[in-house]
């Protein structure tokens, strides 16, 4: 099976290919450009170096998030504009699982976290399973308080195996906060790898793909005008 | 017979998500515009992180749309065509990326495209016959621009407006009469049984630059008619509001527009943009024209709200004169007329 797969939903803008389990080829950048600027030229860049022929690629995997609003819409759209002129099916891969790969070798959980700004995170928490690619995962995805979010960590009261670019964010509020033993990432391990994400797109093959057009981001977090909305509306009734 | 060119072009710089195929710059072959304006309705404008997450919902199915409507197959287009600027940068990204990204899969050229030359080039389509030179006003919710064309993709800025767009002034001006977004449409269907005399607001020059606009003082102005009506108890006729504020908009923009066209001694004239929709607007501009012996030129409304087709028949133009961007091509949210990038 042929992947084509990127993650463009943080600092880095990530590609990958990956060919019968084997990645052939994984480009990542962590530039102050937009991902609009590299993204598309990376994707030709590992096309033109692995000689990939469009046509014989079997799916397209995107991290669709959550992540920066722009920076999942720059991956989304970059997938469903090639998946629609090539005919190509989409497998969207949730931008924390791929991040929690990094991690495969936690002997405790997993825990992705992204800074989503205003002491907030977007986390997942996982754990993986002997000879499985793919974690389980130990709650859903979440966009909350940071302290929020050790507080849940506490209460699961196992090893914890951080990663993502949160961590060096909140790297003081862990320390506060955490009551669990817990691990820092590396610098290589750190940050989002569209390799991460055409692993998982080769197991979530077998469960279907999807069209183009039903592709879309997960931000886990409304627009703040429609929060406000909200908050209008309800602090009326 | 030279060969035809067929470009598919993309539009998503505000809360429109459409696309078109355009044969040889003049000629529609399909034109899709999925509008957003009910969703925007509720917050009383435009809200660009709303609009962006719509605009990636809906622009596999719009592209796909204009494609099939077209009759064309992807072998058929010569090039890819896709607004980057100006406009709101995060709807502007969905369009640029998607745009590159199809291109770049069909194996087709990408050319990126200025909004406002668009809408310019809104005039092509409606009218085969006209060629620049002429004169030309913008008039939308973003521009207000007065433009020498000087040739195809060659354009002097001869006034802009210095503070609000016109369609902005419209907005806000409807806004506070109570008849809600979006205001251009509301006011100018009002404006019609109401006295467009019944006011006097100001006609504001700009300082000491000519052609040059500016709508927030005639804004204040109708607010401050409207606060001092209410405080003395008298009562406010929205309909003349309406019509007498419609009426110091066109008489400013039909004054500079015509005293520019003398100058530079044009005998053609054409708008464009959402505002030049407006009837009160078309009337005064064909009226003022005739009396100049100018022709006048304007698209149907359905070229003059932001759509793609003028956006092909603008990148027709660039195409043909050897234009062509990179992969890396960015979104440009105040990209300048005339500017490439």
């Amino acid at each position: 099976m042929k992947i084509l797969a990127l993650d463009s939903s943080g600092l880095v803008a990530s590609v990958a290919y990956l060919e019968d389990g084997k990645i052939k080829g994984n480009l990542s950048y962590n530039y102050q450009k937009t991902h609009s600027q590299t993204l598309l030229p990376m994707l030709d860049s590992l096309i033109k170096t692995l000689e990939i022929d469009l046509k014989e690629v079997d799916f397209l995997a995107v991290a669709n998030g959550p992540g920066s609003f722009t920076g999942l819409r720059i991956g989304v759209a970059t997938v469903k504009g090639l998946a629609e002129s090539t005919g190509k099916e989409v497998i969207p891969v949730s931008t924390l699982e791929g991040l929690a790969l990094n991690v495969n070798y936690a002997d405790g959980l997993a825990c992705p976290i992204m800074d989503a700004r205003r002491s907030q995170v977007y986390a997942g928490v996982y754990r993986f399973k002997e000879g499985e690619v793919k974690p389980e995962e130990v709650f859903e995805p979440v966009n909350c308080e940071m302290v929020r979010l050790c507080e849940r960590l506490n209460e699961l009261g196992e090893k914890v195996y951080f990663t993502g670019d949160g961590v060096p964010v909140y790297r003081e509020i862990i320390e506060n906060n955490l009551k669990v033993p817990y691990v820092l990432p590396n610098p290589l391990n750190q940050y989002q790898n569209a390799g991460n994400i055409a692993v998982l797109a080769e197991v979530y093959a077998n469960e279907g793909s999807k069209k183009a057009c039903d592709v879309t981001p997960i931000y886990l977090r409304k627009p703040q005008a429609e929060r406000e909305r909200e908050a209008m509306l309800n602090a009326a009734d | 017979m030279e060969k035809d060119i067929n470009i598919l072009a993309i539009e998503s710089s505000c809360d429109e998500t459409a696309a078109a195929v355009v044969r040889n710059g003049r000629e529609i072959l399909s034109n899709v515009i999925y509008s957003q304006i009910d969703l925007h309705t509720l917050y009383g404008g435009v809200v660009p992180e709303i609009a962006s997450r719509k605009h990636i919902d809906k622009i596999n199915q719009v592209v796909a749309k204009a494609v099939a409507d077209s009759g064309m197959e992807l072998k058929d287009l010569d090039a890819v065509a896709v607004t980057y600027g100006p406009g709101l940068v995060g709807p502007l990204l969905v369009g640029v990326s998607f745009a590159k990204a199809f291109a770049y899969g069909a194996g087709l050229p990408i050319v990126g495209v200025h909004h406002i030359e668009g809408h310019i080039c809104a005039n092509y389509i409606a009218n085969k016959d006209l060629k620049p030179p002429f004169m030309c006003l913008i008039v939308s919710g973003g521009h207000t621009h007065l433009v020498k064309v000087e040739d195809y993709g060659q354009y002097e800025i001869l006034g802009r407006t210095e503070d609000d767009a016109a369609g902005e002034a419209f907005d806000k001006v409807a806004r506070a009469i109570g008849l809600g977004y979006p205001g251009g449409p509301k006011i100018d269907r009002v404006s019609k049984s109401g006295n467009p005399e019944a006011i006097k607001f100001p006609r504001a020059k700009v300082g000491d630059s000519e052609f040059d606009f500016s709508f927030s003082g005639l804004k204040s102005a109708v607010l401050n008619y409207l606060n001092t009506a209410s405080m003395n108890g008298e009562t406010i006729v929205t309909e003349d509001v309406a019509a007498s504020f419609q009426q110091a908009v066109i008489d400013v923009l039909v004054g500079h527009s015509m005293e520019a066209v003398e100058k530079y001694g044009f005998n053609k004239f054409a708008i464009a943009g959402g505002v030049a929709s407006n009837s009160g607007l078309r009337e005064a501009f064909e009226k003022a024209c005739a009396e100049k012996n100018v022709e006048f030129f304007l698209p149907p409304p359905i070229l003059c709200t932001d759509n793609a087709a003028m956006i092909g028949s603008a990148a027709y133009y660039e195409y043909i004169k050897g234009t062509r961007h990179g992969l890396d091509l960015n979104a440009v949210p105040n990209l300048k007329l005339g500017e490439r990038v």
